[in-house]
């Protein structure tokens, strides 16, 4: 089963909520897709291990074959590439790797090299939680290229649990697609609830079925609840604001140490939510 | 000048809210396109609406395609699947499948990604966006925004563009960053946030952009306040504020008020104005 963790908005929870519930199950994969900002590896005390670079196709002109034709420009959907009088121009950060241009140029002048986008590093030792996460480069644009790789780790063997980055965009839908379910963290304030209804709209879209979890859930009011209750939305977990939970966040520490009886109430939750699957 | 974060929910939009009660004579703008949260708090009157089209999306037709393959076969993205159709939001619309199609069976159309809006709020006029779910472009329409904020703040003589920036370092943030003169880093004491600024303030620095940090819950671990006070020390980045952590903030959010229209007298809202004092200066030196 995959069960990935989004959001809409920022900061609700989601790495709280996909660490405690991959550290309270048994033979779980845990991923952090989140690869602009990979935060899950500072509560597992599991040292990381391999880490591999990883990298996209980015066009290179052979200036010697080239003719300044301009083909390429003309089919870069993108913007990526510029055609002087003399000279070829390539922006490398616009670049979609799509391969039209060294496809398609007529004089077979344009060759593929390739650019690293950022790292993928892994950490499987043990009894702990099978771990792997996508770091990209500072100053990469996208992040979808690299949460596609990230992804190439799940396996058949064990459950995975991903937690994916915040809002409603690509590298979002590359993290969930494919997903089983997907649970959505979000707090009861005016920016929760906005941002819920934006992250529900894109699950109907790729059609993947989904529940909430509402965090710090006693800190704002009862709108998200009623909007849950509306739309037949299954609650399927509230976690009360608890000032020593966000100072133990704040240490590195997950929930489910700082409240053991956290443990078993994600137990329940994934449970609740395998049968949910079953059932559909 | 632009409030970015790195990591998610530090309080961006609640600090640019409290700006913009603050500042005179601005522009305000939202460049989450994404998850964009500054409205609910300014509660924009929407005065022009205009549709985002930015991207084409490949459709097969089916009584031209003869299925031999060549369109899936160069797709990068699996966006073609077994029957021949297009999965809309794989596809990228790099254009290569109707390129290659022999038979000409594969057009490209143009698709609306979102809109953005020019909108008058009491604050100022305000522009704002909102990408569709599952779009890409979000750095394009973040883009579009800024364009507009730039032309109706020379328009109308505003002093400052105060723009709600989005959390992490992709291609958003960079088009929010780039060619602004000043970046407000709103982070927390945790370990992810400080994980999170040295990375976004990494980008800053190669977008040549000036940073300061304000850090927000500060009081929430004062030893990580301390660490953060450290790095940015060690990096020669200014500490614009350490703003504590207030349930009558979460209040007033839930309110959907700016905190300083009707908190002038706690620790937090002195500080915010401090801040923001300190940052105007900041601006004029720039």
């Amino acid at each position: 089963m995959i069960i990935s963790i989004a959001s809409g908005k920022g900061g609700t929870g989601k790495t709280t909520v996909a660490v405690s519930l991959a550290l309270s199950l048994e033979n779980v994969l845990l991923l952090d897709c989140d690869v602009e900002e990979p935060n899950a590896h500072l509560f597992l005390t599991q040292k990381m291990g391999k880490k591999r670079p990883v990298f996209v196709p980015v066009p290179r002109v052979d200036e010697k074959l080239c003719n300044y034709c301009g083909k390429c420009s003309e089919i870069c959907a993108y913007n990526a590439i510029a055609v002087l009088k003399d000279k070829v121009l390539i922006f490398p950060e616009l670049c979609h790797s799509c391969g039209g241009c060294s496809l398609l140029c007529p004089e077979n002048a344009i060759f593929e090299t390739k650019k690293e986008i950022g790292t993928i590093e892994s950490s499987r030792n043990g009894n702990s939680i099978a771990f792997v996460q996508g770091r990209l480069r500072v100053g990469e644009a996208r992040s979808a290229p690299l949460v596609s790789e990230v992804k190439k780790e799940i396996g058949i063997e064990r459950d995975t649990i991903i937690d994916a980055p915040p809002g409603t965009a690509c590298s979002v839908i590359e993290s969930i697609k494919k997903s089983d379910f997907c649970i959505l963290v979000t707090e009861p304030t005016p920016f929760g609830l906005h941002d819920l209804t934006l992250a529900v709209e894109m699950l109907k879209k790729i059609k993947i079925p989904f529940g909430v979890v509402i965090n710090r859930s006693d800190l704002g009011d009862s709108r998200v609840e009623n909007y849950c209750c509306k739309e037949k939305i299954p609650i399927l977990m509230q976690i009360p604001f608890s000032r020593d939970i966000a100072v133990a966040y704040s240490k590195g520490k997950p929930i489910i140490e700082e409240k053991p009886e956290y443990r078993d109430k994600f137990k329940k939750l994934f449970h609740s939510i395998e049968k949910q699957i079953q059932e559909n | 000048m632009v409030v970015i974060s790195g990591k998610g929910g530090t309080g961006k939009t609640v600090i640019t809210a409290n700006f913009a009660v603050l500042a005179q004579n601005k522009v305000i703008a939202d460049c989450d396109v994404d998850a964009a949260d500054l409205h609910l708090l300014t509660k924009p009157n929407i005065e022009e609406r205009h549709e985002f089209k930015s991207s084409r999306v490949a459709r097969i037709e089916s009584e031209l395609c003869k299925k031999c393959g060549k369109c899936s076969a160069v797709c990068r993205f699996n966006a073609i699947n077994g029957n021949f159709s297009v999965d809309s939001i794989a596809c990228e619309g790099c254009t290569v499948c109707s390129l290659i199609c022999p038979e000409k069976a594969i057009k490209m159309e143009e698709e609306s990604s979102g809109e953005w809006f020019i909108s008058k709020t009491r604050y100022g006029t305000m522009v704002h966006a909102r990408l569709g779910a599952a779009k890409e472009n979000s750095g394009k329409l973040v883009t579009v925004v800024r364009k507009a904020a730039k032309e109706i703040g020379e328009r109308e003589g505003a002093d400052y563009c105060i723009i709600d920036g989005p959390p992490g370092i992709g291609c958003p943030v960079i088009a929010s960053l780039a060619g602004v003169d000043f970046a407000l880093i709103v982070t927390e004491p945790t370990l992810s946030g400080l994980h999170d600024l040295i990375r976004v303030a990494h980008l800053a620095r190669q977008q040549r952009v000036k940073i300061s940090v304000c850090i927000n819950k500060y009081d929430i671990n004062l030893e990580n306040t301390e660490k953060i006070k450290e790095f940015c020390s060690q990096s020669d980045i200014d500490i614009a504020g350490e703003i504590p952590f207030e349930k009558k903030i979460v209040e007033s959010l839930v309110r959907a008020r700016p905190f300083l229209e009707h908190n002038e007298s706690t620790e937090a809202s002195r500080r915010i104005k401090k801040m923001w004092v300190k940052i105007q200066d900041v601006l004029h030196e720039v």
